[in-house]
């Protein structure tokens, strides 16, 4: 890591601005982060719902969906990659719903959303879940019989102590996301200005011997990664205040 | 009761809005590796196995695991006691260090092991005179796979050491223990399950790391390509049989270990879902 930020430091402050605001960054760092978002704002309402039924509710197979969830921890990503192109391309699985109205998934930043939707998707549920099982019922049962509605209970009991695992969750799926390389490289078609992810133009540039290039954008990833981890520290530290 | 009426819809229905997702994001594809795996047959299946890539891919992967997670069971173990037994200035800023891994892109691992082995990276004089070969070599996927991994052992035996406490620690050293016996009759015990979990998870992520991988073998078939480099320069060749033959080796992986997690979690000595976020 030291090596990594003396090698960027070495290139001079205006030569580092030049390739880090390129245009073939900058859009990078646009699909990289906008879709990054999208999936995991997505993974943290649905996460929520699925915290939630496993905590609870009682159904049938309860706890084999609970150990679903760990599904893209175990699956490695170059595998993710390989199933989710042949799912969603054209013929797949999935794809084919969607090729009659000219929607393409596989090779498109669609491709690129969707394996960033599947790689971020445990992270919500999991902070959300030991959480939520320690809330008691019994504050929402008093809120009830205090007159309070069911609107009432949710946002103004429920939900408060919630948001920070929720928060901590999201930006946990964002930053995997963000760093995401072997499904996003299978899937996308990795066109610079189209659908190419920041990671994948570290690894391009590495593969043309542009170690400066490499560098300079791997140092913005690494400082965005160091960035969220702080976020993280502070949501953590913010969720443990209500635990209290 | 009208609102009882209406809770029980609403709960079906976020059963149904939540298992429907988790259906079409994660489940169908896990299913995929398998149908597309054998639809065609055994046989077909099979014979993707003549392929002295794929034997090879398979070798290297269980050679680099070798040497990879032996070496993080005993720095994670290391780490964990320090970190559990000791209160230091740093200490907070030793246990980000440890969850980086977690959180750096795998890309940006291999970049750093470039720049530091690479021909032109400040050890790559040195190791050129020396001719020591790292980076697109067996050593340069050894320490990437060793970094990505690191922190699994210590953040599974940390939370299991913590709450131990250390009384049966110094209650056997007053009674003459060495730290061996210590270590041995003490500490293993009561950390069994989380260090067969944390294990696992190393094991799982060293074969199934793909981006730190790529950037330092230079993934060349037949020599420098792991099983999940074989996977995606299959695909790519327009193998898809193998890279799926490929790809259930690894995917039998991951359901192996999972099964060994609900195994432990139902054991109960392991913390269900304490830091099962950070992977």
């Amino acid at each position: 890591m030291v090596s990594l930020f003396i090698k960027s430091l070495n290139l001079g402050l205006g030569e580092f601005w030049k390739v880090a605001t390129s245009p073939i960054a900058l859009s990078a760092y646009n699909v990289t982060f906008l879709t990054a978002l999208i999936a995991a704002v997505i993974n943290g309402v649905m996460g929520t719902i699925l915290a939630w039924i496993l905590v609870r509710y009682d159904f049938p197979g309860r706890k084999l969906v609970d150990a679903l969830i760990d599904i893209p921890f175990a699956l490695p990503t170059s595998v993710a990659g390989l199933v989710l192109t042949t799912i969603y391309s054209p013929n797949g699985w999935l794809g084919q719903l969607f090729a009659p109205f000219g929607i393409k998934i596989a090779y498109t930043r669609l491709g690129v959303f969707v394996a960033m939707l599947f790689i971020s998707l445990p992270f919500v549920v999991r902070t959300l879940q030991p959480v939520l099982g320690e809330l008691e019922p019994e504050v929402e049962e008093a809120a009830a019989s205090l007159g309070a509605n069911n609107g009432q209970i949710f946002w103004r009991v429920i939900f408060p102590p919630l948001l920070p695992p929720i928060l901590t969750g999201v930006a946990l799926g964002f930053s995997r996301a963000v760093g995401e390389f072997g499904s996003i490289v299978i899937i996308a078609s990795n066109m610079p200005f189209v659908d190419l992810i920041a990671p994948v133009l570290v690894f391009q540039k590495l593969e043309q011997y542009d170690y400066t290039g490499a560098t300079i954008i791997g140092t913005i990833l690494l400082l965005t990664s160091l960035f969220f981890l702080l976020i993280i520290n502070l949501l953590q530290q913010w969720g443990r205040r209500y635990a209290n | 009761m009208p609102t009882k009426r209406k809770s029980v819809t609403s709960k079906w229905l976020l059963i149904f809005v939540g298992l429907s997702y988790l259906f079409l994001i994660l489940l169908l594809p896990a299913i995929n590796v398998f149908y597309e795996a054998f639809h065609g047959g055994i046989a077909k299946f099979l014979e993707s196995f003549k392929d002295a890539d794929l034997i090879q891919a398979i070798i290297l992967t269980v050679t680099v695991a070798l040497i990879a997670v032996p070496l993080n069971t005993i720095f994670g173990l290391c780490a964990a006691w320090v970190l559990a037994r000791n209160r230091f200035p740093g200490r907070a800023l030793f246990l980000s260090i440890l969850d980086l891994p977690f959180s750096v892109s795998p890309i940006v691992v291999g970049l750093m092991l470039v720049l530091l082995y690479g021909r032109n990276g400040w050890f790559g004089p040195i190791l050129e005179q020396a001719d020591i070969k790292i980076i697109f070599a067996l050593p340069g996927i050894v320490l990437a796979t060793a970094f990505v991994t690191m922190p699994f052992v210590a953040r599974e035996v940390i939370p299991v050491l913590e709450e131990m406490g250390s009384q049966q620690e110094e209650s056997a050293r007053i009674l003459g223990a060495n730290d061996w016996q210590i270590f041995w009759r003490i500490i293993v015990p009561n950390i069994r399950l989380a260090l067969i979990y944390g294990v696992l998870l190393t094991n799982a992520r060293a074969m199934g790391e793909f981006g730190a991988v790529a950037v330092v073998s230079g993934s060349i078939l037949g020599q420098t390509a792991t099983l999940p480099i074989y996977v995606e320069q299959a695909y790519k060749d327009y193998h898809t049989q193998s890279a799926f033959a490929a790809a259930v080796i690894l995917a039998l992986l991951g359901v192996f270990t999972l099964i060994i997690k609900e195994f432990l979690e139902r054991k109960g000595q392991l913390h269900s879902h304490s830091n099962r976020t950070n992977y």
